[in-house]
């Protein structure tokens, strides 16, 4: 009694929690009394031969084990366990030769695991720091690869469709010396150079646009004209101006990539306050060091939204250039021919590694962004 | 408006004057080739004449590409595959069936995530990598694995365009379902008004603003979704299908008629939807 004092948080918990594991443990014996798959033509259940009992009573120990741990996050790492072992059960029945179309015991169990991980989210969702921030939205991706896998393995799902993860990941390992070809001619050369120039020319006329505030009035109608029309529309202009290889595609990237640049530029030039202006004018500081030592670092954050931004358009200005024509490389390339030879896991390997690279190039940026603008008060209180 | 309306005039001209002189510096080697063949007289006057009536010119000059996209628009039928009018509307049939999507999937997901916990730690870091990802890129692929499926036409296009759509309206909602007053909800709870009541009285109508604001951009880039969705279709109907038979035959003035009438076609659509942001907001009283 003197615990439940003691602890209001985690009582409240515990009552809320013992009818979210009556409403999992029911679908779970409603589950044993189904099947878990066919094996040539016989229907077995879950004493059939397998291992399935060993699973289940690791689940039921790892539930058991988080029902009665002294904290509840403790607890819910012990269920984490038990999901883990749960989602592995299709796995090894893959392994054993079953088919698993029809094991609706199976489907309903890893329903109520699903229901379980959702729970054990729940918990951690409430920790602050690294378990919120990184280990929760790791969770969901990876419940969503898993899922995804047994699903597609389970119902026999046409690879021509959809494979599953582990189908790419050995594409990806079997075509790897292509595909690093292919990224060193998208990523490496097109997309880096067309980048550094779309962005590097936004910025600077951005620069003379703050000079001459005639040009800024000018450009940034156009520069709001441009976000809405679709740019990368120009990639076969493009391709037919400067041919086959990485120019066309950099051309590409640069028109898509300087209007962004531009307009954040511009805004984060003008995001200086007037107090710290005349600061700098206190100072007797011209032009030129208002800008590099206050106005700039000022406009820090709006220029890394740019880059961000940017970063995304720039591959897929490179990919869709690509459809239009390129040499016997390239991401692009290889993802329009393999489709057109049905060669799909290569195609989703090409997407992976495109994914990556986006995901690479804009957590790139954020972590710099980080270094460089650590004062700024947008970043405070993280 | 007359101090900004200066400035934009003379960059207007000037990037008129930029692309005119361009069309005479790509297309001059071409003309003067065409006039020598012709053995006619091949002075500045000739050849200029010459670099900007050509047929198939590698830029073709404003003034063209305009006259093209009159003749289309006005020398045909709109329901004939030869006006441009029907390859745009088979291009704004497809953004708008996917900004629909998108905008229920959208909303749902803000509503998921603001309502739960669990949803906003598990699911927003991926709603933001979703965008990191070039899915324009891969926008074709998605077509012919649906058409393998069966799903031709109208649906894989919407698809591509709600995928795209759906994160400014998501990232959107998210902060305009949180905008509302804490005053009024907590109003809402001496009231003793349940969840839902809260929401469609009090959350929804809050977050108007920034629907609008979100439903801008997505409207834009679901154009571009679904010019891009019609490339691999192979030139049946659509802008973008337009773009790629011109690339195929090299005929740039179509290129570029198609491009501008996409430019015109997003700027249309933007400004439906800032009409509806004004008849909306300004029946809920918000100017």
């Amino acid at each position: 009694m003197s615990d439940l004092t003691t602890d209001p948080y985690r009582t409240s918990l515990r009552t809320a929690a013992d009818w979210g594991l009556v409403a999992i443990a029911l679908p779970t014996l409603a589950a044993l009394a189904l099947p878990v798959g066919v094996r040539n033509g016989a229907v077995l259940g879950w004493f059939g031969g397998t291992m399935a009992p060993l699973f289940l009573i690791g689940v039921v120990l790892a539930v058991v084990a988080g029902a009665s741990a002294p904290k509840r996050v403790w607890g819910a790492w012990a269920e984490l366990a038990g999901v883990a072992l749960a989602w592995l059960l299709p796995l090894h029945l893959l392994n054993e030769g079953l088919d698993l179309s029809a094991g609706w015991g199976l489907w309903l169990f890893l329903a109520a695991a699903t229901l379980l991980l959702w729970r054990v989210m729940g918990v951690l969702a409430g920790v602050p720091g690294w378990t919120r921030s990184v280990i929760v939205p790791g969770l969901f991706g990876l419940g969503l690869l898993v899922g995804w896998e047994v699903l597609v393995r389970g119902f026999q799902v046409p690879a021509i469709l959809l494979p599953p993860p582990s189908r790419i990941a050995a594409a990806l390992a079997a075509n790897a010396p292509v595909l690093w070809d292919d990224f060193r001619q998208t990523v490496l050369t097109s997309v880096l150079r067309g980048y550094v120039m779309g962005c590097g020319a936004g910025f600077l006329v951005a620069i003379l646009a703050d000079r001459v505030p005639f040009l800024a009035r000018g450009l940034l109608p156009l520069g709001n004209l441009a976000s809405a029309i679709p740019v990368v529309g120009i990639a076969p202009i493009m391709v037919m101006w400067f041919g086959f290889d990485w120019q066309s595609k950099a051309a590409v990237i640069v028109v898509m990539t300087f209007f962004p640049m531009l307009i954040n530029t511009l805004a984060g030039l003008g995001n200086s306050e007037r107090i710290q202006l005349d600061l700098m004018r206190s100072y007797a500081a011209g032009y030129g060091s208002t800008l590099v030592k206050l106005r700039l670092p000022n406009a820090l954050p709006f220029l890394f939204n740019g880059l961000k931004i940017n970063s995304t358009l720039a591959l897929i200005g490179a990919i869709v250039a690509e459809f239009f024509g390129t040499p016997v490389v390239g991401m692009g390339f290889r993802i329009s021919t393999e489709v057109a030879r049905m060669n799909l896991d290569i195609v989703w390997a090409t997407i992976a590694v495109a994914a990556l690279t986006g995901s690479g190039l804009y957590g790139a940026l954020a972590l710099l962004e980080r270094v460089t603008t650590a004062w700024h008060p947008s970043m405070r209180g993280r | 408006m007359t101090k900004r309306a200066l400035p934009v005039t003379v960059m207007t001209l000037l990037l008129l004057a930029a692309w005119y002189i361009g069309a005479a510096w790509l297309n001059w080697p071409q003309a003067a080739e065409t006039l020598a063949r012709a053995s006619k007289p091949a002075g500045f006057a000739d050849v200029l004449a010459q670099a900007y009536t050509m047929k198939r010119p590698i830029l073709p000059t404003p003034d063209q590409v305009v006259v093209e996209l009159w003749n289309s628009l006005t020398g045909y039928a709109p329901s004939s595959p030869r006006n441009l009018l029907f390859h745009a509307w088979v291009t704004a049939e497809a953004a708008l069936t996917g900004l629909a999507m998108g905008l229920g999937l959208g909303i749902l997901l803000a509503a998921g995530i603001v309502y739960t916990r669990t949803l906003e730690a598990s699911l927003l870091p991926w709603v933001i990598a979703s965008q990191t990802i070039p899915i324009l890129a891969i926008a074709p692929m998605i077509v012919v694995i649906l058409g393998n499926i069966g799903l031709t036409g109208l649906l894989p296009k919407a698809v591509i365009c709600m995928y795209l759509c759906f994160f400014p309206i998501t990232v959107g909602m998210v902060k305009g379902l949180r905008s509302a007053d804490p005053l009024w909800l907590d109003l809402m709870r001496t009231y003793s008004a349940s969840g839902m009541r809260a929401f469609w009285s009090l959350r929804l109508p809050a977050s108007m603003p920034f629907l609008f604001a979100s439903l801008k951009v997505s409207v834009a880039i679901s154009v571009v979704g679904a010019i891009v969705g019609e490339l691999p279709t192979g030139g049946q109907a659509g802008l973008g299908a337009r773009l790629l038979s011109g690339s195929y035959y090299g005929q740039t003035v179509q290129i570029w008629a198609a491009l501008i009438m996409a430019s015109l076609l997003s700027v249309a659509l933007i400004a439906v939807v800032r009409g509806l942001e004004l008849v909306l907001l300004g029946r809920a009283g918000a100017r």
